[in-house]
């Protein structure tokens, strides 16, 4: 074979490859809108109407319990682990951690990227039971939290590290403190740091198995705190195995809304992105 | 001479230690004249960054450096003082190689040290810093009307010269430039000469430059520093048309290769354009 139908292949080879990945999620995103969207547009108020006492055998009512659960978890768990991750990430630069310390500590973490979520949410129920505690929204955000942390953080890492050199430089050379500094690097590498949040926020909103051992897989609008609850991914389970059609439908349109919420915020993270990558060092010119 | 010393360095070794030992500088001892333009002047690898970062204490950002000796700013000593070093660096001002804008707006990027260390008292007093700095660097008339936008969206040579306006700000005795124009145009670079030419009038300026023909243009005073050492310092006239050493002469006359010792047998010899 020549160089050149060497090429040729490659480069068939490369389009078929993307062409697969895209027919893929063009089906998935269609399909569940087609049939999600049909039934969200026919009765929109079932986002926004509690479940009656049986919903999930008959469908009367709503899921909003469902939605205001992974508001509920999802959220405050994506801020706290934002906050520990973007924290981490900092320390891990080489102002304050040498190189063999940040080497351990993101092998750890890819460690945990990796591991999968249903071990956390194992972990979390031990202690739960250890101090005989009830599932509870609370403990879902901790078991989310846990679970986003190690990508949130390996993401920011990563940005913080892409960061010119130079911008350290210059912001030591001015006479800025270690913190100071560290605030520029992160806000030079924002868009990195936005992706990782936003990345962490979808794994975490989508995530079911984590939720259904700490939160409970609850029927009932979420009370407090230290209530039962449950979030969509769970009762997407949970529709899709009803003997009752109506039901059945209704996890089309709950999978309509998280993949419409997940759509927005990563349209919403590039927008912000965009607008920050103007100012990002030697980045984008206009 | 004539001048009085503004920074003086006394017998500073620096040595990274890492998976490698290197003795960066060997015992350094020079005199910085106050507002003189002094450059910094030898093949690659001699230690020329290294010398300019460990006047401010700038390459303790970086893991593994040792340091001994002492740098005096004035009666200040750098290293052994209780003072916070952001301090140190406040009054001894850097500005890196590559020209960098900050991730904040043009005006934001010159406010930016000023807000730092709180030294004015109101926007109306900030706006008028801003702009005397950025008229001081001869950028004020380019970018007077979107002083909003992103400092990245300049041209570089641009930059080079916010990044002067954004040092000078908060108002540094001494100014050090880590070849600033090396990777300007011609034309830019001659502008953010000319700055720098201008600047010695308040500030004693500190350069490391690959440049010979930049240092003959328009430094005051020339270090020449040879692996690690200072070989000879002397002004301008005297280092270029009648140098003391004979190493010096080898180097102006364009033989920049640097001959390690025979200890040093695992160092690379390399030799490095004159000029660029």
């Amino acid at each position: 074979m020549d160089r050149y139908t060497e090429q040729r292949l490659f480069g068939l080879l490369a389009r078929g490859a993307a062409a697969l990945v895209v027919a893929v999620m063009v089906l998935v995103i269609s399909v569940t809108i087609y049939r999600g969207g049909r039934v969200f547009l026919m009765d929109p108020t079932i986002v926004i109407t509690p479940p009656g006492s049986r919903y999930m055998l008959e469908g009367d009512g709503g899921f909003l319990h469902a939605v205001l659960g992974s508001i509920f978890i999802v959220g405050p768990a994506t801020i706290i682990s934002a906050v520990l991750a973007v924290s981490t990430a900092i320390y891990l630069q080489s102002d304050y951690s040498s190189e063999r310390f940040s080497d351990t500590v993101n092998m750890f973490l890819n460690v945990l990227w990796g591991t999968p979520p249903i071990v956390y949410g194992v972990f979390v129920l031990t202690v739960i039971i250890a101090i005989g505690a009830r599932t509870s929204m609370f403990f879902g955000i901790v078991a989310i939290a846990i679970f986003q942390y190690p990508i949130m953080t390996r993401y920011t890492d990563e940005a913080l590290r892409s960061a010119p050199d130079s911008v350290k430089e210059a912001t030591y050379g001015l006479g800025a403190t270690r913190f100071e500094t560290a605030l520029m690097t992160a806000r030079a590498a924002l868009p990195g740091v936005i992706a990782g949040i936003v990345m962490g926020f979808a794994r975490g909103i989508g995530d079911a198995a984590t939720v259904l051992f700490t939160a409970g897989r609850s029927t009932n609008m979420p009370a407090g705190p230290f209530d039962g609850a449950t979030t969509l991914p769970v009762l997407i389970f949970d529709q899709a195995m009803s003997f009752n059609a109506e039901v059945r439908s209704h996890a089309y349109a709950a999978s309509f809304i998280l993949i419409i919420a997940v759509l927005g915020l990563i349209l919403v993270s590039k927008l912000l992105a965009g607008r920050y990558a103007r100012y990002a060092p030697g980045g984008r010119h206009s | 001479m004539t001048t009085n010393t503004a920074l003086t360095t006394k017998d500073l070794s620096v040595t990274y230690v890492g998976d490698r030992e290197v003795e960066a500088l060997k015992g350094v001892s020079i005199d910085f004249s106050a507002n003189q333009l002094s450059a910094i002047i030898g093949p690659s690898g001699c230690g020329k960054s290294t010398l300019l970062k460990s006047l401010n204490r700038l390459h303790e950002i970086q893991p593994n450096v040792e340091i001994s000796g002492d740098v005096h700013l004035g009666d200040q000593s750098v290293y052994n003082t209780d003072e916070p070093v952001p301090k140190l660096r406040k009054r001894i001002g850097y500005v890196p190689q590559t020209p960098t804008a900050l991730p904040l707006s043009i005006y934001e990027n010159v406010a930016y040290g000023v807000k730092l260390h709180g030294e004015y008292d109101s926007k109306n007093e900030l706006d008028a810093l801003v702009e005397s700095y950025l008229q001081k660097v001869n950028l004020w008339d380019e970018v007077e009307d979107r002083l909003e936008t992103p400092g990245a969206e300049l041209s570089t040579g641009q930059i080079q010269r916010l990044c002067l306006a954004r040092s000078l700000a908060v108002e540094p005795d001494v100014l050090l430039c880590d070849e600033v124009t090396s990777a300007l145009d011609p034309i830019s670079a001659e502008s953010v000469e000319e700055t720098l030419v201008d600047l010695k009038e308040e500030y004693t300026i500190i350069m490391v430059t690959h440049s010979m023909e930049q240092a003959q243009r328009i430094a005051d005073d020339v270090v020449f520093l040879y692996l690690g050492e200072v070989i000879e310092e002397n002004d301008v006239q005297t280092f270029f048309q009648n140098p003391e050493k004979e190493r010096t002469k080898k180097f102006i006359d364009g033989d920049t290769i640097v001959e390690y010792d025979e200890s040093d047998d695992d160092s690379p010899s390399e030799a490095v354009p004159a000029e660029r």
